[in-house]
């Protein structure tokens, strides 16, 4: 199995932790990961894109041009990525601030409203981790018990007690990610 | 009276420290470099510290001091001795270390090493020659050069209008909080000898107590770059470079006192 | 085996030269590799192995101290990023002319000038031919992997007291600012200053006993037939260095007809091109170089007798394509692939010149 993907979205809205979370997910269940993001000034208010590879052999290339799965978070990004998925691969992307919605039609396109539910949890943070849950609904990749593990080992212990809140949020993504109808 | 019987232990007057090597000096007669070496290498040997001091040569007339001190030596590129210094200090911390620089290297193209050692209060000590000349590159236009005075650069005298202002390291240095001894001397008479020779004893104590940043600067000729004889030199420094660089301790105990 | 950690490339440097004993860092912020001096002041190396980290007022000063501090016999190490790496080439010089053994770090990014903060493998010809003023080389290794950027601290180390040379770790923006799985090597103890003293106070400015000559670090030597006395003996080393220390891996390469060279992020890269190409059909190998400097001319060449053509892909206008075809000597055809300037190509991009330039041609 080898899964390559971008996640692409506005700076602070939890990126590239989103894809560290995920890369970690897999290095808990001895698979090999890389985790390539696009840096600089950028990261502040700008657009922020990270490329994981999850993978059961070893990763050739970090840098990609085309993705099994694309997950969107701005419009900006799905006018530069639409067009990079893989015929037959997924795109997710929250609705949200998106004009201009996904047209392809060989590839399977899914929605989360990723914003909303996170300000309906009472916490604009948690939003990526709804996305995060929308993603591993549609391709379970990584174990959600592996996904804990993961969070365990990324976050720092002061904020270990913010887990189960993330796990909520995890399973509100994935019981409310639709599949959109081109 | 034979020469042999001159010559006896009860007899000995002055003998040249051991941490002077035997090599002939290769500055000019009446250069202050000979003196301020001299000075240096006796106050290491008085304190017994020679198997634990590491000096640090520049790039300029002293590019050699290696040649003649007789101790572990690192010489530096142009200006980066506190730079050199700081880390063979910070790696070595119960080591002796101290840089011996001139104007050009200190002042000018080691500027910022120099602000910045002075600023973190490596505890090293700083001996800085200042004779208002590049002398081994042959007499350009220093950052101590003073106003209309000629060099090689200068042929016409300094002009401050476009040239700038003669830099008074020393006094800049002595405002950071790091610096705790900070004085300038020289080396033209017996008795300023006695006195230079004090001052680097005391910063080397500083050193030995790791109380801070130490600062030595010494007045100096240059007499093959100010193109005069040695005494006509002398007599030059002491009635303008003196007034402009005005000898005595600047900062004591880490308060300024002038 | 250590643990299995998820770490960037810059990281895994810092943490290495913790773990490789090292006794002092000296460095200076810029993008993209800011990380090392970051982690290691976060980590405090100083209650962990009493390493001393300094962040210096510049790239100058932090090459000047690693200068001072190797000099003293120490084990030393920096970091910085193109135009950091430029304002060190000065120390770099008199460190390789003083002959100090020193690992120095660069991440590199696109230029010329301040140029861009994005991944760039345009200063191949300032790490191999030099980079500052006078005859001398360094012995460069190019890591491809978080792993390689952990692996290689300690190696470079090894390397660098073996030669008394400086050892440069020439990485890049991707490799720099990945998270990969690492596995860290264990914990070395530094030496002591006893042990110090006794392995180095043949040159090492440790202070100096009355029982031996004094120690002098200089790069400098008046007289034009000693120090060509002098260059002679470094070129000496330079040669020991072509013939002990060539590394370098060869992927699929037994049966390829096509060879792409390259190293670092644009030999992962290229595997994957690799990939796709044999799928096709295609049958393409990869020699990744692993040192840089010293270059395998000699394995190159030899390949060139049994395969139709070799690519060197690379992020620069086309630098390390001259060492290729100085090796393969014209017995095929040996043409450059990249993007630069701070683009990265993708596997396409590669595959795309590889069939058009090599396949095609």
């Amino acid at each position: 199995m080898t899964e390559e993907m971008i996640i692409a979205g506005f700076g602070g809205q939890g990126v590239l932790s989103m894809g560290k979370i995920l890369a970690y997910s897999g290095i808990m269940q001895d698979q090999e990961v890389s985790w390539m993001p696009s840096y600089g000034p950028e990261m502040r208010g700008g657009t922020a894109n990270v490329t994981v590879i999850i993978s059961d052999e070893r990763i050739s290339s970090p840098i990609l041009a085309n993705f099994d799965t694309a997950i969107i978070l701005n419009q900006q990004s799905m006018d530069k990525f639409e067009k990079s998925v893989k015929p037959g691969g997924v795109l997710i992307y929250d609705p949200n601030g998106i004009i201009k919605h996904p047209t392809r039609t060989d590839i399977s396109i899914y929605t989360i409203e990723g914003a909303k539910l996170a300000s309906k949890m009472g916490n604009p943070k948690i939003f990526n981790m709804i996305v995060f849950g929308a993603f591993l609904e549609v391709k379970p990749i990584v174990k959600l018990e592996n996904v804990i593990k993961g969070l365990k080992k990324s976050l720092p212990e002061r904020h270990h007690k913010l887990i189960p809140l993330n796990k909520d949020a995890i399973t509100m993504g994935m019981q409310n990610v639709v599949k959109a109808s081109i | 009276m034979d020469i042999k019987e001159i010559i006896k232990p009860e007899n000995l007057v002055y003998k040249k420290t051991e941490l002077m090597t035997d090599a002939p000096l290769s500055y000019c007669p009446g250069c202050g470099h000979g003196t301020a070496h001299r000075i240096t290498m006796e106050v290491v040997e008085e304190m017994g510290i020679w198997e634990d001091t590491i000096g640090v040569a520049p790039v300029g007339c002293s590019v050699l001091a290696y040649d003649f001190m007789n101790i572990d030596m690192t010489q530096a590129a142009h200006g980066r001795a506190p730079a050199v210094a700081t880390g063979i200090k910070r790696v070595w911390p119960e080591k002796y270390v101290f840089t011996y620089q001139g104007d050009g290297d200190l002042a000018a193209i080691g500027g910022n090493e120099t602000l910045h050692a002075c600023n973190r209060g490596e505890n090293i000590v700083i001996i800085f020659i200042n004779n208002g000349i590049y002398g081994m590159t042959g007499g350009q236009m220093a950052p101590t050069t003073l106003p209309g005075m000629k060099s090689s650069t200068s042929p016409y005298g300094r002009v401050i209008e476009t040239m700038g202002h003669p830099l008074k390291m020393t006094e800049l240095i002595a405002q950071l909080p790091g610096t705790y001894f900070v004085t300038r001397q020289a080396v033209h008479t017996a008795a300023a000898v006695r006195k230079t020779k004090k001052a680097i004893r005391k910063a080397f104590e500083i050193q030995k107590e790791k109380k801070g940043l130490a600062f030595i600067e010494i007045v100096s000729n240059c007499n093959s770059g100010w193109k005069m004889n040695p005494v006509d030199a002398n007599n030059w420094m002491v009635d303008n470079m003196f007034p402009y660089f005005p000898l005595g301790d600047i900062k004591v105990d880490g308060e300024l006192v002038k | 085996m250590g643990e299995v950690k998820l770490m960037k490339g810059n990281e895994a440097i810092a943490e290495a030269a913790i773990r490789a004993g090292a006794d002092a860092y000296f460095g200076y912020p810029i993008t993209p590799q800011s990380e090392v001096i970051e982690y290691l002041m976060v980590e405090r190396p100083e209650d962990r192995t009493g390493m001393v980290v300094l962040q210096a007022e510049s790239e100058i000063a932090a090459i000047n101290m690693v200068y001072g501090a190797a000099g003293a016999g120490k084990k030393v190490m920096t970091s910085s990023s193109s135009p950091g790496v430029s304002l060190k080439q000065e120390g770099i010089s008199y460190i390789a002319g003083a002959e100090l053994p020193c690992v120095i770090v660069n991440v590199v990014r696109g230029g010329p000038g301040l140029g861009t903060i994005q991944p760039s493998q345009a200063d191949y010809f300032q790490s191999t031919k030099g980079g500052g003023h006078g005859d001398y080389k360094l012995l460069v290794l190019a890591p491809a992997s978080v792993q390689e950027m952990a692996d290689f601290v300690d190696q470079a180390f090894d390397l660098a007291f073996k030669y008394r040379n400086p050892v440069l770790i020439l990485s890049d923006g991707v490799i720099g600012q990945m998270m990969e799985k690492v596995v860290m090597p264990e914990q070395k103890p530094r030496l002591t200053n006893d042990e110090i003293i006794e392995r180095y106070s043949d040159w090492a400015t440790v202070g100096k006993k009355k029982s031996r000559e004094r120690n002098i670090i200089t790069s400098l030597e008046l007289d034009p037939y000693r120090q060509e006395a002098h260059n002679l003996k470094l070129q000496e080393k330079y040669k020991k260095m072509e013939e002990n220390e060539v590394r370098y891996e060869m992927i699929n390469c037994e049966d390829a007809d096509y060879i792409i060279v390259a190293y670092g992020s644009s030999a992962r890269i290229a595997q994957k091109t690799m990939d796709q190409a044999r799928a096709k059909g295609l049958k393409v190998g990869i020699f990744r170089l692993i040192t840089l400097f010293p270059f395998p001319k000699n394995e190159i060449n030899k390949l060139a007798d049994r395969v139709k053509g070799f690519l060197a892909v690379e992020m620069s206008a086309g630098q390390m394509i001259e060492d290729v075809r100085l090796a393969v000597n014209g017995k095929v055809p040996a043409e450059h692939y990249g993007r630069y300037g701070g683009v990265i190509h993708s596997p396409e991009e590669v595959l795309a010149a590889l069939e058009q330039k090599i396949i095609g041609g």
